[in-house]
């Protein structure tokens, strides 16, 4: 039997690509097999990389079109067909996977494949590709693996699955006597696959007899020791633990077969491997993440071995590579491109670092101390001392390890502002384990999201956040502690242990020396408001420069105490050695603070610092006048208030003094990455005025700031400067920043410039007098003919005007030469149907805005905000709706 | 070279030059020939009824092979505006003065060895009732314009960029009006005027329109830079789209009419519009009807184009804003109430 002719045409496949090879099996018998092979009919060249691509089943080398598309002309990439699959030979016969190893050495011996070599691989292609690999350690560079697997880790449900498979009569019927298997597959992703895809990857499977493979690639998955490949595959299983070159692994998380618990798995064997996980993103991983291909080969042209300029400079016309770092030197800490330097495992450095100022300190310079430390004006308050908080992170600490948690491990804690939490999160730094800490405010399906990408080895929570935990389905392999009482409840949620009798379990352990500056410290998350959650990995290092920053910034001292009426800062008043009291509202609902309950929770601790989001301080100002004298004077011993997380209002801030008149009104500019980045006080906001966006003020102690220019279609140029009035992305560098994206390797990398700076996503300008502006999102700069335009200074512009509530300046049609279109609501409900605004609004509209031609301008009841801030603008939905209108479908209502 | 000179040089240094203005009593013939004449080169009108112009002309079907002949020669360019537009007359009509005039006029040009040809053509020619948004000059298509007029002068322009003239440069200015335009304005400020003004849809649909200035300066610019930009085609506007219910709403303010537009829905504009063009093609009425299925279109689907190309290669900016452009037509309207 030979192989069948390739039934060209076939979308995104170069018939010029395709080609046979003849081998000779390990049974003596001269087998063809079918290749894409990007450098097919060409006699001469050593390609700079070879990337040898293995699809897994029931796929065939068409998984690998657009990665043959898009790599670079000097290198290779060859996708075989698996014998027996594609349009490889069918052989009838079963074949192995120890066969099947060797069959992919006998070919890249006959396509005189001699390195260097990159595998890429999926599915059951996954276990031959890294057999090659490690059969052939002198050609072998990097690896690249994509929803795969090479042991069952346990708790696993997919034995179940293929079992049910396999079962008789099932098997037969759902892979070979009908395509019930293949069509299955591809129906797996998030969207609907298109027609003429569907149709290539069902290409080369018609029949039973072009299908029988497919099924005995089901047989030959070993369930147990019992199984023919058992051994081959547990060869490599454990071999893959001796790998040296970089490991690239590419996951859709959705996969019903190939879930985290395989990733996982593959990660703790290669714990030197980055990891993008495709939040989203299902089986075939490379088809339903768009950045999926193209951050493989940017992640491919940085390997080592490379010469990097050559093979980064031909990838330059890659669609939606947002810019391609080049291979700088300069990078102050881990590149990018050292994969091995930026493991997305925890690491522990070698190189022991000097005896420094941990974040322990702030609490151990105080553990004699009975003053209150932490006050918790809830239901019941209680008062924490800072001898007890001390004694509690030691036993804690010291029961955390008697219990099997250990330095690397990461330890979701979802508990409540206060003193137990401020404990756990102390106790696990203490011992080196990593805080994984989710935001309520995520929303359930959110947390559940961030909780599973960081993949938490334990769980400490209250009774709430175990059930939470069940009810998101995340699989935790080690320890769930329960914070509080055992009930009925809790016991059924699967608590291994209580928090309380941890502290008597380790009282004869000894506690390690204090953690690395660089081991990781924490895993938090970014808001979501656009797109999923991304986690967030800080080493101990950052944390500690963060604290020196907030320090230095606002001139902390010992006796300044904090009423942390924002959730993340809950924690921060130990390390900062300052008193903190949480006051009495629902940290995930700032609305819900009063100005008494702030005034008691300032004179629970005599504070003289407040921080509160700007939801809690229009609470507080609102509720001004629930105040009793007493409290009003509380309030007065107020020093500063800092406001943060989203844009705060000016007029915010004035109001502000009417509740705390002796406080000197502060906002922070930052995120989640980085934070804070610069600050400005009220007063010099006034002296700020009106000018191109939001003034943010002069970069705070530490902080060094650059703007990468936009070029005429609205893309940064790649070249930061600190150039005055030069308009373009923001870019930081900060010893508090963070160390990466968790498991999103291709998004660290669009975020991080050349030299390692972080990429805010925000662009804006410096001033002359050194301040930085903020101008709006990267995504939200409307790229006009005349170049790009930003969108705050407009939207402030319109809004005031009188009779505007809200406005954003979106762009409608093409980039490059979009039409400005200003949406905006106005304070009197019209009810004209039409979307259009009177020539008058027209008018004063344009008068307003100089920068560029308006458009028009278009009326809405309201404007989209994203579900999770209520404030943010949802520009792209509002872009996508005007543009439906101005295309003048002729039937637009009012929204 | 030297049968360029027309016997001086203009304040740039630039040569002047004899050129054939076709069309001249256009509004937009009549803007070029003005301009041309204006900056010193010797011009030409070639059409069928005199222009009060005060320049020298010749009176002419486009379609008489001999008399085009007789014009051409002795000219270094042609700027080519003759055109049948409207909807009224019968497909053969359309053919005979856009697609016949325009072979003849290039082949008394090719018999003459006049280099250089300005096509002024129409964005129609390349648009089949789908939205345009941010688009460029797309291939002319006879076989999915809409309309005689579209279809004929998709064809002219396929035959002119196919041609042996060495220079032809297409410009293809988007809804020009102006002050004592009667093609446009004229018709919507009529139409408003008897109160039969309507808005289709909402009005809502963006599209790109070209003050009269500013269209004749870039078919200036293309004459001038023919010879690089030879074969180019290129769609010209003031390079700000507006609503079609803010356009309407604009011009009839200027022209002093304050009125509430009624609104139809845009699918029964198309069907009033293709009654109307049943009822005017069997009664042979000479005038147009007060609606069509193109105007429809035209009207409820945006049209807007990426200018960025035609300012490049013209070298050429729109000089006349639309809200100058407003402020012109309410005084023309003004000095004439």
């Amino acid at each position: 039997m030979t192989s069948v002719a390739v039934p060209f045409p076939l979308a995104g496949v170069d018939p010029a690509w395709s080609r046979t090879v003849s081998i000779t099996d390990s049974d003596g018998i001269t087998r063809t097999v079918h290749v894409l092979d990007s450098w097919n009919g060409r006699e001469s060249g050593v390609p700079e990389l070879t990337v040898l691509c293995v699809h897994g089943n029931p796929t065939w080398s068409y998984l690998w079109r657009r990665l043959v598309s898009l790599a670079p002309a000097q290198w290779r990439v060859v996708a075989v067909d698996q014998i027996g699959m594609g349009f490889s030979e069918r052989t009838g016969s079963m074949r192995r996977l120890a066969q099947r190893i060797d069959d992919l050495g006998a070919i890249t011996a006959a396509l005189g494949i001699d390195g260097p070599v990159a595998t890429v691989a999926h599915d059951w292609g996954g276990p031959v590709s890294l057999g090659w690999a490690l059969a052939h350690p002198e050609l072998l560079v990097g690896v690249v693996l994509t929803n795969t697997a090479v042991s069952q880790p346990p708790a696993s449900p997919a034995p179940r699955l293929i079992r049910a498979v396999r079962s008789p009569g099932v098997l037969n019927a759902m892979t070979v006597r009908t395509q019930g298997f293949v069509r299955g597959t591809l129906r797996l992703g998030p969207h609907r696959m298109s027609a003429e895809i569907r149709q290539g990857f069902l290409a080369p499977y018609p029949t039973a007899q072009s299908r029988e493979a497919i099924g005995d690639f089901v047989t030959d998955i070993p369930l147990d020791a019992s199984h023919p490949s058992f051994a081959a595959l547990d060869a490599v299983a454990e071999g893959v633990r001796g790998l040296q070159v970089p490991v690239l692994l590419a996951w859709g998380p959705s996969d019903p077969v190939f879930s985290d618990l395989y990733l996982n798995d593959l990660a703790q064997r290669m714990p030197h491997a980055d990891v993008h996980r495709y939040v989203g993103a299902s089986h075939l991983v490379t088809e339903d993440a768009p950045h999926a291909i193209p951050d493989i080969l940017t992640w491919l042209s940085s390997l080592p071995s490379l010469s990097p300029l050559s093979s980064l400079s031909s990838l330059s016309p890659l669609p939606s590579l947002p810019s391609l770092p080049s291979l700088s030197p300069l990078s102050h800490r881990g590149h990018p491109s050292a994969h091995l330097a930026r493991s997305d495992a925890p690491v522990v450095a070698a190189d022991a670092p000097e005896a420094r100022h941990d974040l322990l300190e702030g609490l151990r310079s105080r553990s004699r101390d009975e003053s209150a430390a932490i006050v918790e004006l809830g239901g019941s308050p209680r008062i924490v001392s800072w001898r007890e908080l001390s004694a509690t992170v030691d036993a804690l600490a010291a029961g955390f390890m008697a219990t099997g948690i250990s330095a690397g491990d990461r330890v979701a804690v979802l508990i409540p502002p206060g003193a137990d939490l401020t404990a756990c999160v102390y106790a696990c730094w203490r011992i080196g384990a990593v805080v994984v800490a989710v935001d309520a405010g995520l929303g359930v399906r959110g947390m559940g999201r961030a909780l599973r990408s960081a993949a938490p080895r334990h769980l400490i929570a209250v009774g709430r956040g175990l059930a939470l935990a069940r009810a998101v389905r995340l699989s935790v392999s080690g320890q769930r502690i329960l914070v509080g009482t055992a009930t009925a409840s809790s016991r059924a949620l699967g608590a291994d242990a209580l928090l309380r009798d941890l502290i008597a379990l380790g009282a004869s352990t000894e506690l390690p020396a204090a953690p690395y500056a660089d081991a990781e410290a924490v895993v938090v998350f970014t808001s979501g408001a656009t797109g999923p959650a991304k986690g967030v990995v800080y080493r101990h290092e950052a944390l500690e420069a963060q604290r020196d920053a907030l320090r230095a910034l606002y001139s902390i001292e010992p006796d300044d105490a904090l009423v942390a009426a924002f959730p993340p800062w809950a924690v921060l008043g130990p390390a900062l050695s300052i008193a903190t009291a949480v006051p009495d509202m629902d940290p995930t609902s700032p609305g819900t603070l009063t100005a008494p309950a702030l005034a008691d929770a300032v004179q629970a601790v005599k504070a003289r610092l407040v921080w509160a989001s700007p939801a809690a301080v229009r609470a507080v100002v609102e509720t001004a006048d629930e105040l009793s004298p007493l409290q009003r004077i509380a309030l007065e011993q107020v020093r500063l208030l800092m406001s943060a997380g989203a844009p705060v209002p000016l007029s915010l801030l004035e109001r502000s003094l009417m509740v705390m008149p002796n406080a000197d009104p502060h906002t922070p500019y930052g995120m989640t990455e980085a934070l804070p980045i610069s600050d400005i006080s009220l007063s010099q906001l006034r002296e700020a005025g009106i000018g191109n966006g939001v003034c943010v003020g002069w970069p705070v102690p530490g902080v060094t700031l650059r703007v990468d220019p936009l070029d005429s279609s609205g893309e940064p140029r790649g070249e930061p400067s600190d150039a005055v009035a030069v308009t373009g992305e923001i870019c930081v560098n900060a010893p508090h920043l963070k160390d990466r994206y968790d498991r999103l390797w291709g998004t660290e990398r669009a975020a991080t410039t050349d030299d390692g700076w972080h990429r805010t996503g925000d662009v804006g300008h410096l001033d002359a007098e050194g301040r930085l502006w903020v101008e709006g999102r990267r995504q939200h700069v409307v790229s006009t003919d005349r170049g790009p335009v930003t969108p705050v200074a407009i939207e402030q512009a319109v809004e005031r005007l009188p009779g505007i509530v809200h406005a954003a300046a979106v762009g409608v049609g093409p980039r490059g030469t979009e039409q400005l279109v200003v949406v905006v609501v106005t304070d009197e409900p019209t009810r004209q149907r039409s979307p259009l605004a009177s020539l008058e609004l027209l008018d004063q509209v344009r008068a307003a805005v100089t920068q560029v031609s308006v458009s028009t301008v278009l009326i809405r009841k309201s404007l989209p905000v994203d579900r999770r801030h209520n404030s943010k603008i949802d520009r792209q939905e509002l872009a996508a709706w005007a543009a439906d209108v101005l295309a003048g479908s002729g039937r637009t209502a009012r929204r | 070279m030297g049968r360029r000179c027309v016997g001086g040089q203009r304040s740039n240094g630039a040569a002047l030059m004899r050129v054939l203005v076709t069309g001249g009593t256009s509004m937009l013939g009549a803007s070029v020939a003005r301009i041309l004449s204006e900056r010193g080169d010797q011009v030409t009108l070639l059409q069928r009824s005199p222009s009060g112009s005060g320049l020298r002309e010749i009176l002419s079907d486009i379609t008489d092979a001999d008399a085009v002949s007789a014009a051409v020669a002795n000219h270094h360019a042609v700027v080519h505006c003759a055109a049948r537009v409207g909807v009224v007359g019968s497909a053969a009509d359309f053919e005979r003065t856009n697609v016949t005039g325009t072979r003849v006029l290039i082949e008394a040009m090719v018999r003459h060895g006049v280099e250089r040809l300005v096509h002024v053509s129409s964005p129609s020619v390349a648009h089949s009732g789908a939205a345009l948004v941010g688009v460029g000059a797309q291939p002319a298509d006879p076989a999915t314009a809409r309309g005689h007029y579209s279809r004929t002068k998709a064809a002219a322009e396929l035959l002119a960029l196919a041609s042996d003239v060495p220079a032809v440069v297409v410009i293809r200015p988007h809804l020009v009006w102006g002050p004592g335009d009667t093609q446009l304005i004229g018709r919507i400020v009529d139409r408003a005027r008897a109160g039969r003004m309507a808005l289709i849809g909402n009005g809502t649909a963006l599209i790109d329109t070209t003050y009269i200035d500013n269209a004749a300066d870039a078919l200036v610019h293309a004459l001038d830079r023919a010879p690089q930009l030879r074969g180019e085609c290129l769609v010209v506007s003031n390079g700000e789209p507006r609503t079609v219910a803010e356009l309407i709403e604009r011009i009839l303010r200027a022209a002093g009419i304050s009125t509430r537009l009624r609104s139809v829905p845009a699918s029964a504009a198309r069907g009033a519009g293709a009654a109307a063009e049943k009822v005017w093609s069997a009664t042979s009425r000479d005038d147009d009807p007060p609606m069509t299925r193109f105007l429809a279109e035209q009207l409820s689907t945006a049209h807007w184009f990426d200018q960025r190309r035609t300012r490049d290669l013209l070298e050429w900016q729109p000089q006349v804003t639309l809200t100058e452009g407003f402020e012109r037509l309410a005084q023309w309207y003004a000095e004439r109430a």
